[in-house]
């Protein structure tokens, strides 16, 4: 059913930008936020609500930038390998202190460590470029230089592959015993331990794996915009991909996108409607949603699927 | 030898005031409703917006004196309109459910009013320091100090100390406590619970609101301002214990002055001092200086 549905959704957001061009800059960065919300969904499945991920979706833009400016690496797949690799051990290192912490505690520490990060971005301007951020060119693509155009083509179907790539393989690491073990962690974290597992083992390696999710989103909206600035790593964002992941429902993978689609084509549509109340619309999506479709859309979804397949 | 930090205090403490209205108010949501508002900063940038309006209106029918009395009027306006209304319809729905639910309906509500204050307020700064210099300056020990500054401090202690005796000396305050020890039974005994609740909360509400009118002579009131000011009271609720009022003034005195000892020192790095206080303390002491595990108590 998970592979059904994000391949559905990839098909989709490749076949549409060939009738409306634009689209296709609107459906890159939808996966790059995605991807970052997978990662929040993860650990919200663990009943933990992190309200500083954009501390990783940070990360891994400005490694891409650093990875160009400073290592003169440019081979866009390098870069995402390399972004998602820094991000993850980012991710392994302040991972370290954040499993033990639950509840309101998680949130805060991963809030005062992204607000941190922030500021420190902002700041060293000599490092970070400060609040102008910084540049990134254009990739090379297997060694070739493309134009922006060629691209630009190129980079939607990459995140595509990646988006299916990354929902098929997070799929089966939460039906894996390590991966169920962390719903187990939001149910009842005691008994878990009694069964021999380490909660705060199970933790890490989710921490670690969201972070490198983020940290790949990060990577896509960078290379897509073409800049990156501290505002990446603001607490808005943050609560911009915990909104998404709750949004599209955090009961199955292809969730986050599915909410992250929808915030992405909802923001453009706002913007030239209503710009002025694009938040509000937003917000008021995500009451609504919380309210009525506590599984969010892609619970929806299954359950439109489900009277489908057997009607009373 | 004081004497050459004095204005060092001064400036520690003034800051550690603004902060202290915003941060309290949001500790005392946290424990009586148990819930971590993130719009909590919201309030606070209506209470900026509508201060400056209302002044100037007084100051442009010529009547300067009254602008001082928007710093007042304007915070009790936005606890009428915005307290008992949010907590009776948004919030009462959430009792009870998990912390990230709760976290993000604040979170869509904190949305919903940046972008009402934008429609209100529009886009362009504004700002009105009638106030600061209608109530001028004094001399002490030949540095000149702003009479401003001087009002916060004691605002701020008049602030802290009348909290604190309204929860232990008055019925509604003992109500308070009552329902933050034991709802259950707290409402066996007859407490009107829900009452309690919706109260304490537009108390939270008129603080965070009163912290960004006393805040708006000396800032410029623009967008994001809220965003702004959300985290570092989150910071110094957090560095004083989620839900304890005397931790919330020593944190904000803690952090007044690291932010004004880091102002002096290297200015280019005190927006970050709050922050990485806050992890320090969260990681020592991840319940915050003055916070307890089990024990509920205001």
């Amino acid at each position: 059913m998970v592979v059904r549905y994000i391949v559905i959704l990839a098909v989709v957001a490749a076949l549409l930008p060939i009738a409306v061009p634009w689209l296709g800059f609107v459906f890159t960065l939808a996966v790059g936020i995605g991807l970052a919300a997978l990662g929040v969904a993860m650990l919200l499945r663990g009943g933990l609500i992190s309200i500083g991920h954009a501390l990783y979706f940070a990360v891994g833009a400005y490694a891409v930038a650093f990875l160009m400016r400073d290592a003169g690496v440019h081979d866009l797949l390098v870069l995402f390998a390399g972004a998602t690799i820094i991000t993850a051990a980012v991710g392994f290192l302040v991972g370290a202190f954040m499993v033990r912490y639950r509840a309101i505690f998680f949130a805060m520490l991963n809030l005062a460590i992204s607000m941190v990060f922030f500021t420190l971005l902002s700041k060293l301007y000599y490092v970070t470029g400060g609040t102008d951020g910084l540049a990134v060119a254009t990739p090379t693509v297997l060694g070739m230089q493309l134009s922006r155009g060629a691209f630009d083509v190129v980079m939607q179907n990459a995140a595509l592959i990646l988006m299916v790539a990354a929902a098929l393989l997070i799929d089966r690491y939460l039906k894996s015993p390590l991966g169920e073990a962390l719903g187990a962690i939001h149910t009842n974290e005691v008994r878990l331990e009694y069964l021999g597992v380490s909660a705060r083992g199970v933790i890490w390696a989710a921490y670690t794996v969201s972070a490198g999710l983020a940290g790949l989103g990060g990577a896509i909206t960078a290379v897509t915009i073409g800049h990156v600035v501290p505002e990446l790593s603001y607490w808005t964002v943050s609560g911009q991909l915990v909104l998404v992941a709750v949004l599209g429902g955090i009961g199955g993978v292809p969730g986050a996108f599915i909410g992250a689609f929808f915030l992405e084509l909802v923001r453009t549509f706002a913007v030239g409607i209503a710009g002025e109340v694009w938040n509000a619309i937003i917000g008021i999506s995500l009451l609504i949603v919380i309210f009525f479709l506590p599984e969010g859309l892609y619970g929806l979804i299954q359950r439109l699927e489900r009277r489908r397949t057997n009607p009373k | 030898m004081i004497a050459n930090y004095l204005p060092l205090i001064v400036d520690g403490l003034a800051d550690a005031a603004l902060i202290f209205f915003v941060a309290v108010g949001l500790t005392l949501v946290f424990s009586v409703v148990r819930i971590l508002n993130v719009a909590h900063g919201s309030f606070y940038a209506f209470g900026a917006y509508l201060s400056v309006v209302i002044g100037t209106i007084f100051a442009g029918r010529g009547w300067p004196l009254l602008s001082l009395t928007a710093l007042v009027i304007s915070p009790l306006l936005v606890a009428l309109a915005f307290g008992p209304l949010i907590e009776r319809t948004l919030l009462r729905w959430t009792y009870g459910r998990p912390e990230a639910l709760q976290i993000l309906v604040t979170f869509g509500l904190f949305l919903v009013l940046e972008d009402l204050q934008k429609l209100v307020f529009g886009v362009q700064p504004y700002s009105q320091d009638l106030p600061m210099q209608l109530l001028g300056t004094s001399r002490i020990g030949g540095i000149v100090y702003l009479n401003y500054q001087l009002l916060l401090i004691v605002l701020a202690l008049v602030v802290g100390v009348s909290l604190r005796l309204l929860l232990k000396k008055s019925r509604i305050g003992k109500s308070i406590s009552a329902v933050v020890a034991d709802e259950e039974l707290a409402r066996t005994i007859g407490i009107d619970a829900p009452r309690v609740f919706m109260l304490a909360f537009s108390v939270g509400v008129f603080l965070a609101a009163l912290g960004g009118a006393l805040a708006s002579p000396t800032i410029g009131v623009a967008p994001g301002l809220g965003a702004e000011i959300i985290v570092l009271a989150f910071a110094v609720a957090a560095i004083g214990g989620l839900g304890q009022i005397e931790g919330a003034a020593l944190a904000s005195i803690l952090i007044g002055f690291t932010r004004v000892a880091a102002i002096y020192f290297a200015p280019e790095f005190q927006p970050v001092v709050p922050y990485l206080v806050m992890v320090a303390v969260l990681i020592v002491r991840p319940y915050g200086l003055f916070g307890s595990i089990g024990l509920r108590r205001i």
